[in-house]
């Protein structure tokens, strides 16, 4: 439901989180909230040969937020192919991002929704 | 510590094959002991490199399905999974089995069959070793390509037209490649006329879905010069992981695995990348080739695609790259792909490789697994 950033005690900010830092090692204790911000595009591609369950086409973007002082990417989908690298976007909720039941991987070991990325205007 | 030598290698047909797992790494096992005069009952270990043959055709278990059908039973047996890297982990692992002393004889087998699910199918099958926040978006191999393809060409002001000539060039290489599954030449036209798959990639820019097997036998140096005069030696290896979720990479268009492997490779062998005469590259997609030339230090950040459009890595150039044809036109059976172009460059420094053959003494295969998530650098030197 959420796009979370994790930072660790260092100032060293990831998205997605993990048990450890990548950086320094140290737990990840703070969550940064990133879907009310904006985001710019640093590369995007139309993805056309999807797996099952994946609509087609695939418009899929890196963007970069920053993060009270630091700069974190995220990879999400985009609500358009109408798009350049250096746009502005923002993150749209998505209830469910692909068919869980289509692909190889076990439903139940994550979760389907999340955000897409649409242009500022 | 003795050195380890490379005494026996082959391997299948590689394209649309009606035979499956099990059959196709006998197949190549097989063809690998006939080439060095080796029994399967002397081996001491057996390794199969595969990504996936649970998921592909509900086969687990197929190292000890293939000791079983080469009559290697007794050996100590293990399959060694890195996805695409798979090949170059199982070289990895040979190596180590011989320089350690645990082993006298390794065989070491990688195989993938994959064309009888479909494309989409297949995609799904090799983008589920993606993290959760990639899986969900529906994020596949080729996608990762596209957008760093599209970063690469905007940083450095290449034409997108380099790219296609990676593949007019190794389609240009397989064309003397028996065991190919395209032996087709292809021009510029054909690849950028080609329909998109993940802009600006396009189709011709990618390398096929694969049937296929390879293999490599491995012993202590002194035992090879008792067997054969035609023996490599695995002068240096080394292998490195990037991170799991590709997004979280400082630099989209440096290969950090492919840095650090191949620096521990150079290490070991005394060697750095102008001694190189020979390179096999893991061109999965044609981006991949470009900057793993650049990683491994044979060109300059930024510079790979000028050395494609001037022909340094033709076959005919200073530095070959791909002389089968590479995964773009060989064709791309997971777990075989990192043996297939061990295979090759062994050819190579034994003098077995006829049309495509290329002079040089020192070769250095480059595996890559997820996009560029785990990689093998091998190097191999013409046995003295």
């Amino acid at each position: 439901m959420s796009l979370q950033a994790y930072r660790c005690p260092n100032g060293h900010v990831s998205y997605p989180g993990h048990p450890r830092c990548p950086d320094c090692g140290s737990p990840q204790e703070d969550t940064i909230d990133l879907s009310d911000r904006t985001a710019t595009v640093v590369t995007w591609t139309v993805s056309t040969a999807t797996p099952p369950g994946v609509r087609q086409p695939n418009p899929l973007a890196i963007v970069e937020f920053e993060a009270d002082g630091a700069e974190v990417r995220a990879i999400g989908g985009l609500t358009t192919e109408n798009i350049s690298t250096g746009d502005e976007v923002r993150p749209v909720f998505v209830e469910e991002l692909r068919d869980p039941a289509a692909g190889i991987r076990a439903a139940d070991s994550q979760d389907w929704d999340g955000y897409r990325f649409e242009p500022v205007d | 510590m003795d050195r380890v030598a490379v005494i026996g290698a082959s391997m299948t047909q590689f394209g649309q094959r009606e035979a499956w797992l099990r059959e196709l790494l006998a197949e190549a096992g097989q063809a690998c002991l006939e080439d060095a005069g080796i029994e399967a009952d002397e081996l001491d270990h057996l390794y199969v490199s595969n990504m996936a043959s649970g998921e592909f055709e509900g086969q687990t278990g197929v190292m000890n399905a293939l000791a079983h059908d080469l009559g290697g039973l007794g050996a100590y047996t293990q399959r060694i999974d890195q996805t695409s890297a798979s090949g170059g982990a199982g070289a990895y692992a040979a190596w180590q089995s011989v320089a350690s002393g645990a082993s006298e004889l390794t065989l070491l087998v990688g195989g993938e069959k994959m064309t009888h699910v479909s494309t989409g199918e297949a995609t799904d099958v090799i983008a589920s070793l993606t993290h959760p926040v990639e899986y969900k978006h529906g994020i596949t191999l080729p996608a990762f390509a596209g957008l760093t393809a599209r970063t690469y060409l905007e940083s450095f002001d290449a034409p997108r037209e380099a790219l296609a000539k990676v593949a007019v060039k190794n389609h240009r290489h397989g064309v003397d490649n028996p065991h190919a599954q395209f032996r087709k030449e292809i021009d510029v036209e054909t690849v950028m006329d080609s329909p998109i798959v993940a802009d600006p990639l396009r189709l011709y820019d990618f390398c096929p879905i694969t049937d296929g097997s390879a293999a490599l036998l491995f012993c202590p140096e002194p035992m090879a010069r008792e067997i054969t005069d035609e023996y490599s030696v695995v002068t240096g290896i080394g292998g490195a992981t990037d991170t799991h979720v590709v997004h979280e990479r400082s630099n989209p268009t440096t290969m950090e695995g492919v840095v650090d492997s191949s620096q521990e490779a150079y290490d070991m062998a005394g060697r750095g990348p102008d001694e190189i005469d020979v390179a096999e590259l893991h061109d999965m997609f044609t981006i991949l080739e470009v900057l793993q030339s650049e990683d491994l230090g044979f060109f300059e950040k930024g510079q790979g695609w000028q050395a494609v459009e001037n022909g340094i890595t033709d076959r005919e150039g200073r530095l070959p790259v791909n002389t089968s044809g590479g995964l773009k036109s060989k064709g791309h059976p997971l777990g075989a792909s990192g043996v297939a172009q061990l295979y090759e460059i062994h050819q190579q420094l034994t003098g077995q490789a006829g049309p495509r053959q290329v002079a040089g003494d020192v070769g250095l295969a480059c595996n890559v697994g997820g996009f560029g998530n785990c990689v093998t650098t091998t190097l191999l030197e013409a046995g003295a």
